[in-house]
């Protein structure tokens, strides 16, 4: 099941420049929750800090509050292991390991966890493949094909399988659907549709009508800053920043 | 700089206020005609009613192109579906105003009665809130669209007194009747007419502040959040 992710005073910089200020959020657990802003608002930067990723750059730092179900992200007791563990992530090129089969690529984190059950990892494989909705297409080919010879839509679900074989609680997706042609993000929004039975899923989107079919929830951010978050249809009908009107109906600046 | 999608949305605002004028002017005609018994005004309420028919296709053609191709949010989305419903209301405006001439061109046939009714000034409140109501689209004013709202119930009661005089009337003189029956079809049409500026003036608050004001009898739940 899906848990809750709370943010509190989350501030976050490259070097002296500071990328996110004061941002507070709760992220309601089994919902899609979509983040859009213009290109810089730190969107990204925001969905790095959950899973903590930022740190991984150089001189990146974060000050504040994270907590994702009852683990405190960013606590003294918490490894960025853990973290990521719990919290899977979707980027927005898919990135299958090029050399290893389909299979592989899905056992690739439970491999790196100490699995190597094989009966527990060939179902394990089977299930994140269904739940990614890419079962049927590879069913015959998946032990020999390397996950590099699928489409691109194909690959971004197997991306999405990859991430859901470790059974994180929370789906985080930076632009999951950007590359891909309406066909392949159409087969996306429906599986982030399923997932929310069993995931929290937090999307960052550019496409405000992709915000609108699949997110229940939508924060706007602007310069750094939470501009607006609320529930998904008032954002996009009746937004109560003026901030926010101008970007999604394109007055911006 | 007007970008394109901007132009689409003054171009659908000028069209519909083009259409709004002839809408206004076809309820104006009829009642004129109804006054002086002029058959001439009746023929160009009904040839006017094509030019209104064609303005609503072209209206809700370009309202759909705009929906469909620029995938408008917010006060646009709201605005482009205000637009497609006062298209609506606006175009039955029309048609009110071509029952009312039909009705004049068979009082017209009849020998001229005395009836107690005002029918101009019943028809002057209800295009009013028409012209009220198109000119709170305009000014994006929603205290002159709470005004129309306010007016309605003016002109409700006129239809209701024509009633109750009118049958009056046919009871006491049924030789009369047809002409007081054509008589009250007329505000019958008339109280429709100020209903559409109604639904117009709904419309507009819609638009401009995001609320849902119709039926309000239904209670807060069904407005829009």
């Amino acid at each position: 099941m899906g848990v809750g992710v709370e943010v509190q005073n989350l501030n976050a910089w490259f070097g002296a420049t500071q990328a996110l200020h004061d941002i507070a959020i709760k992220v309601s657990p089994n919902h899609a929750t979509a983040i859009i802003g213009p290109s810089g608002c730190g969107k990204s930067t925001f969905i790095r800090c959950l899973n903590r990723m930022h740190e991984t750059l150089p001189q990146t730092r974060v000050s504040g509050r994270v907590q994702i179900g009852d683990m405190e992200v960013y606590g003294p007791a918490t490894s960025a292991v853990d973290v990521r563990r719990h919290v899977g992530m979707v980027f927005q090129k898919a990135n299958p390991f090029p050399t290893m089969s389909i299979y592989d690529n899905v056992a690739a984190g439970l491999k790196l966890n100490g699995y190597h059950n094989h009966r527990k990892l060939d179902e394990v494989v089977e299930r994140s493949l269904r739940m990614a909705a890419l079962w049927d297409e590879v069913k015959d080919i998946f032990k020999k094909q390397s996950g590099a010879s699928l489409s691109g839509g194909q690959q971004q679900r197997l991306c999405i399988a990859r991430a859901l074989a470790v059974e994180p609680t929370v789906l985080l997706m930076d632009e999951p659907a950007s590359a891909l042609d309406p066909v392949s993000t159409g087969k996306i929004e429906e599986l982030i549709f399923q997932l929310k039975e069993n995931y929290t899923i937090v999307i960052v989107t550019h496409n405000m009508q992709q915000a609108a079919r699949v997110a229940e929830f939508t924060g706007f951010f602007l310069l750094g800053r939470l501009v607006e978050f609320g529930k998904t249809e008032q954002i996009f009908t009746k937004p109560a920043d003026k901030r926010t009107e101008d970007y999604i109906t394109g007055r911006f600046g | 700089m007007r970008t394109r999608f901007q132009l689409g949305l003054d171009e659908l605002r000028d069209k519909l206020l083009k259409m709004g004028g002839r809408a206004e002017q076809a309820v104006e005609r009829a009642s004129r005609a109804y006054r002086d018994r002029d058959l001439k005004l009746c023929q160009q309420v009904l040839e006017g009613e094509t030019l209104i028919n064609m303005a609503e296709r072209e209206i809700d053609a370009i309202g759909l192109d705009l929906l469909a191709m620029q995938q408008p949010m917010a006060s646009d989305l709201r605005f482009i579906l205000s637009v497609v419903k006062i298209n609506a209301d606006l175009e039955r405006v029309g048609d009110q105003a071509v029952n009312i001439a039909e009705r004049v061109m068979d009082i017209v046939e009849l020998p001229a009665v005395e009836l107690p009714v005002d029918i101009p000034r019943m028809a002057a409140a209800a295009s009013g809130m028409v012209q009220r109501a198109l000119e709170s689209f305009v000014q994006r004013k929603t205290d002159l669209a709470n005004a129309v709202l306010e007016m309605d119930n003016v002109v409700d009661r006129m239809r209701d007194e024509a009633f109750i005089m009118l049958v009056q009337k046919m009871n006491q003189e049924p030789s009369v009747t047809r002409q007081a029956l054509d008589t009250l079809l007329i505000a019958r049409n008339l109280e429709r007419v100020a209903d559409h500026a109604t639904n117009i003036a709904e419309d507009v608050i819609f638009w401009v502040q995001g609320s849902d004001v119709r039926h309000h009898h239904l209670g807060p739940e069904f407005s829009s959040h």
